[in-house]
């Protein structure tokens, strides 16, 4: 089957999907963005996590047919989807995701593929980075789009809440500690910018 | 720019930055927040296959028959391949004993291995015909613990074994076996006035690295293969490897790939053979990337085990003596198993002075998983079995357990049951004083005032078990002891190519080692000892792969002692290099450049009085130097076979944990609140990647202790649990705040004084968080993990 869905603000055509198939699949092994991880197929690591019109989801979990015409977001777009969401108001309040419509303006920007240099990184890539929330980075994408959604919402979590928005995210390196910082450190920032 | 000939102060400010002991971010973490980094699983070749394993289905068996026509004759697949397609003599490989199968043959030894592979341009078009392979199996007894190994009429589990260890070992189904003996612990116990004895439990862990086990085999037109793949050792892979293939090592090229962690489980051979022989075979790429399911049965695990100790102890609470018997269960296969055992012996004691002992720890051949490296290495099982004698010691004799283990704790000169001097700082009493003295969390934090429970911090948190009733608190204490590197006269070297020259104006050095870099951070470390050697900030770190000399395995918490070493090693001799360029083509401006002792410091050529005498790119200008030296640390010994004496190791580390839980008694759930820890790191070259290693470290010493366990059927040895939903690492929620002190005692026989610190976090967190559940509950507890059942008593 074909499927025509919009991933981090390109529209794309994926072509002789299996009916099998998961949203997980495709974007690795037929759009070219393996950034989303595979470690568990069951939803139970959260390693694969996109955004699917603006909710978090599991990728693995998603046919691919069911993605017909919505939205997707990846790590690899997280930096403009997080750049555009500034732009455009950001979240000034607590609890405002993104709508649709918000999606939808806003396009990727290229970068160098090889190096990641021009590509201007969100608030909590960044933060991962500093706060030393990355070792082998496997679990980092999924956290990293799991937890710019827990900051979208929610711009002062509690320690309580960033446990619970990133409990379905497994990293086996870290110890989960710098992790926290990292989300805190994102937070704080974002603070001092408003 | 300094002006040749009119030294200058060099201030304080234009010292190079991003040197040791600095937490210099991870050069990689760009690429890895951004989705870029390329793991092993995420290459990707035009014309690419997907090779896909088949495994078998039962545990023991004769193979009476295997069909592939089916299988063959599926669209889309363009090999299949069995032992029986195996291209040379040679068609087993190991790690020391050289007994695993590349692909099963006549018979199978354990539930999962290797049977047959399938190449085919899909991976589901590659599972599909995998499964129409028909297999005939004629299944065997199965040989699961200590007694179904050692009867009599045992079935072996290897026939004609024929190693160096078989004549001292009871039973063939034994790998090896290492007694120590020292002092007479029977005529020591005559001096106790207290006895305890013990049998414990440890259960199987698994190394959960998030990112499976993949890779990709490319055929190079000269015959050979490119491999790219996650491993922990490119060399060792590379030395088995060649053999099965019939190819000499210089035709077969590896580079590391992305590796989404390790811990042990990438010591051994995965997907390695299998890719290359599927591309030898199509003339195609292939790649083979496992799911969840199979990396359960792709890599070796933590042995599990059985401890018998007995300790003895005078009323004033000094130790007597020590007996123990380890028995390691290594599974179908041999890995790592001989070592695990050295390791598990020769720690047994724990960080502790007993001048007493008599020793034994074996590890079986079963038909149980194979077993073999994970983090912690063999000393994990001990320390938890010992930590627990040291709770019963205490509690018998009315003695403070953290008191009793200072009492007793070994210091600089101790003298190791191996009959091995300590020579280093062992700062084991003082670790116990610094976990002790932090202030405790409050209690029932889940109380919110006025309000309800905040049910997220009780046990079973967002299940809504518990509102707080029948939940105690209970405080645990434990410390350890691990060897650093490989032991037993083991030739750990590591080897380091540097290269320095101008580049763009500026002076940049080039660092190129074969070290897996697994998550732990050896690349931000290696740019660090280059700039603090060499003096610029321009550092890069080539690609690990097979181009350069060996490396060693980056494991045994040795990377950075090691492979630090031997970058350091090769700088320092490119350093004196590039002076003699210095002083040819600038000594006679002055006369520093033939007295004075010279540095390199921000990018200048710097007296030790802080004269600059030149410019690095004045100096290298039209030049370049480039090293490739092999570096080793003081050698080791064996230890002797029958009483366990040798120089065996070659550092330890130290780590202590007190670990604060709350129980739910009625409902058998556990809440780690708090686990701090205290850890000798030497010197601490990146201070921020050290406590994310001893953070790590904790919680996957929490995992075993709560939740972690691979459950083998005991009646078929078949594996009940390979996924995520059913083998459970903790996650953010299982794991409390994990406050980390650093102390930095420098060993004066390490590079900058430095200790390794990867496992020494793994072996206490567990027995801490146990000692902690049995101080809440009053319950006796000898296994790991504990479940809700052994708490309820149900």
């Amino acid at each position: 089957m074909r499927v025509n869905f919009t991933v981090n603000g390109r529209q794309q055509e994926a072509d002789d999907v299996w009916e099998g198939e998961s949203l997980l699949y495709v974007l690795r092994e037929r759009m070219g963005l393996p950034g989303s991880k595979n470690a568990c197929e069951q939803g139970e690591c959260g390693s694969c996590t996109v955004r699917l019109d603006g909710v978090p989801v599991c990728s693995c979990l998603v046919a691919a047919g069911q993605v017909e015409g919505r939205e997707v977001v990846t790590v690899e777009g997280l930096a403009d989807f997080a750049k555009q969401r500034a732009e455009h108001g950001g979240c000034a309040t607590a609890a405002c995701g993104t709508t649709l419509d918000q999606a939808k303006q806003w396009e990727a920007k290229p970068s160098d593929s090889q190096t990641g240099e021009g590509s201007e990184l969100s608030p909590i890539q960044q933060a991962f980075i500093d706060a030393g929330a990355v070792q082998c980075g496997f679990c980092t994408p999924g956290l990293l789009v799991a937890a710019d959604e827990l900051l979208e919402r929610n711009a002062e979590p509690s320690d309580a809440d960033i446990r619970e928005a990133l409990s379905g995210n497994l990293c086996r390196c870290t110890g989960y500690e710098k992790i926290l910082d990292a989300v805190r450190l994102a937070a704080a920032r974002q603070e001092e910018a408003v | 720019m300094a002006t040749i000939g009119t030294p200058t102060n060099i201030s304080q400010g234009s010292r190079t930055k991003g040197g040791i002991g600095e937490s210099t971010l991870r050069p990689d973490g760009t690429l890895k927040v951004t989705g870029e980094f390329a793991y092993s699983s995420d290459m990707w070749h035009e014309d690419m296959l997907w090779g896909h394993t088949l495994r078998s289905t039962v545990a023991h068996a004769e193979i009476k028959s295997i069909d592939v026509s089916e299988a063959l004759a599926t669209s889309g697949v363009y090999a299949v391949l069995t032992y029986d397609d195996l291209p040379t003599e040679v068609k087993n490989y190991g790690l020391e004993i050289q007994d695993t199968p590349v692909l099963a043959h006549g018979k199978v030894r354990h539930h999962g291995e290797p049977v047959a592979l399938v190449a085919a341009d899909h991976p589901e078009t590659a599972r599909r015909a995998a499964a129409k392979i028909k297999i005939e199996y004629v299944e065997l007894p199965v040989i699961t613990d200590e007694a179904s190994a050692t009867a009599p009429d045992a079935i072996l589990v290897h026939e004609g074994r024929d190693d160096h260890h078989i004549g001292h070992v009871p039973h063939p189904n034994i790998v090896h076996r290492q007694p120590i003996v020292r002092g007479n612990a029977d005529e020591a116990a005559e001096r106790a006035d207290v006895i305890v004895k013990g049998e414990y439990t440890f259960g199987m862990q698994d190394q959960a690295f998030l990112g499976p086990e993949s890779g990709l085999a490319v055929p190079s037109e000269d015959g050979g293969v490119e491999l790219y793949v996650a491993t922990q050792w490119l060399h060792s892979d590379l030395r088995q490897i060649a053999p099965v293939l019939g190819l000499p090592e210089e035709k077969i090229r590896m580079t590391l790939s992305g590796v989404g962690g390790a811990f042990g489980g990438r010591e051994d051979l995965s997907m390695q053979i299998h890719a290359c022989l599927l591309a030898l075979r199509t003339g195609k790429p292939v790649k083979i990337v496992y799911n969840r399911f199979e990396s359960f049965f792709g890599h070796v695990h933590r042995h599990p085990a059985k401890l018998y100790y007995e300790h003895g102890a005078t009323k004033d609470g000094k130790l007597t003596h020590m007996k123990c018997r380890i028995v390691l269960d290594g599974g179908a296969y041999a890995s790592a198993s001989p070592a695990v055992v050295g390791n598990a012996s020769s720690l047994s004691v724990g960080p502790y002075v007993v001048d007493d002992v008599d020793i034994e720890a074996i590890a079986l051949y079963s038909n149980n998983p194979p077993c073999g490296a994970m983090r912690g290495f063999g000393a994990v099982q001990a320390c938890f079995a010992y930590e627990a004698q040291m709770d019963k010691l205490a509690a018998k004799l009315g003695i403070d357990p953290v008191e009793f283990r200072q009492l007793n704790a070994m210091e600089q000169g101790t003298i190791m049951p191996t009959g091995q001097p300590v020579d280093s700082p062992a700062p084991v009493a003082e670790l116990l004083r610094r976990v002790k003295a932090r202030p405790l969390p409050p209690e029932q934090q889940w109380l919110t005032a006025g309000e309800e429970a905040d049910v997220r911090a009780l046990p079973g948190g967002l299940s809504n078990t518990t509102h707080g009733e029948g939940v105690v608190r209970g405080v645990g204490y434990a410390v350890g002891i691990k060897n650093v590197g490989f032991s037993e006269g083991f030739d750990d070297y590591s080897t380091a190519r540097v290269r320095m020259e101008v580049v763009g104006g500026e002076p940049v050095a080039t660092v190129h080692t074969a070290m897996a870099e697994v998550g732990q951070g050896g690349v931000t470390v290696h740019a660090q000892i280059a700039r603090t050697e060499l003096g610029v900030s321009q550092v890069t770190i080539h690609p690990a792969d097979t181009q350069v000399g060996s490396a060693g395995s980056t494991s045994a918490s040795r990377q950075t002692y090691v492979t630090g070493g031997a970058v350091k090693h090769t700088c320092e001799n490119v350093r004196e290099k590039v002076l003699e360029i210095g002083r040819r083509k600038f000594g006679s401006y002055h006369p520093a450049w033939a007295t004075a002792e010279l540095l390199l410091e921000g990018g200048k050529v710097v007296t030790d009085g802080g004269e600059v005498l030149a410019d690095l790119v004045d100096v290298l200008e039209g030049e370049s130097v480039d090293l490739e030296l092999e570096w080793r640390h003081r050698p080791t010994e064996a230890f002797d076979l029958h009483t366990g004496q040798g120089n065996g190791h070659v550092q330890y580390s130290f780590a202590a944990h007190r670990a604060v839980v709350e129980v739910d008694t009625e409902l058998g759930l556990v809440k780690v609140v708090e686990l701090a820890v205290a850890q000798d790191v030497g010197k601490a070259l990146n201070p921020l990647s050290v406590v994310g290693q001893i953070q790590g470290g904790t919680t996957q010493g929490l995992g075993v202790a709560v939740m972690e366990e691979i459950i083998v059927d005991p009646k078929t040895a078949k594996v009940r649990n390979p996924s995520f939903t059913d083998y459970l690492i903790p996650t953010i929620l299982d794991t409390p705040t994990i406050p980390v002190d650093v102390l930095e005692l420098a060993d004066d026989h390490a590079p900058y004084g430095l200790r390794g610190i990867g496992e020494a976090p793994t072996l206490s967190s567990t027995p801490a968080v146990l000692a902690a559940i049995r101080n809440a509950t009053g319950l006796e507890l000898n296994r790991t993990p504990v479940r809700p059942e052994h708490l309820t008593g149900t």
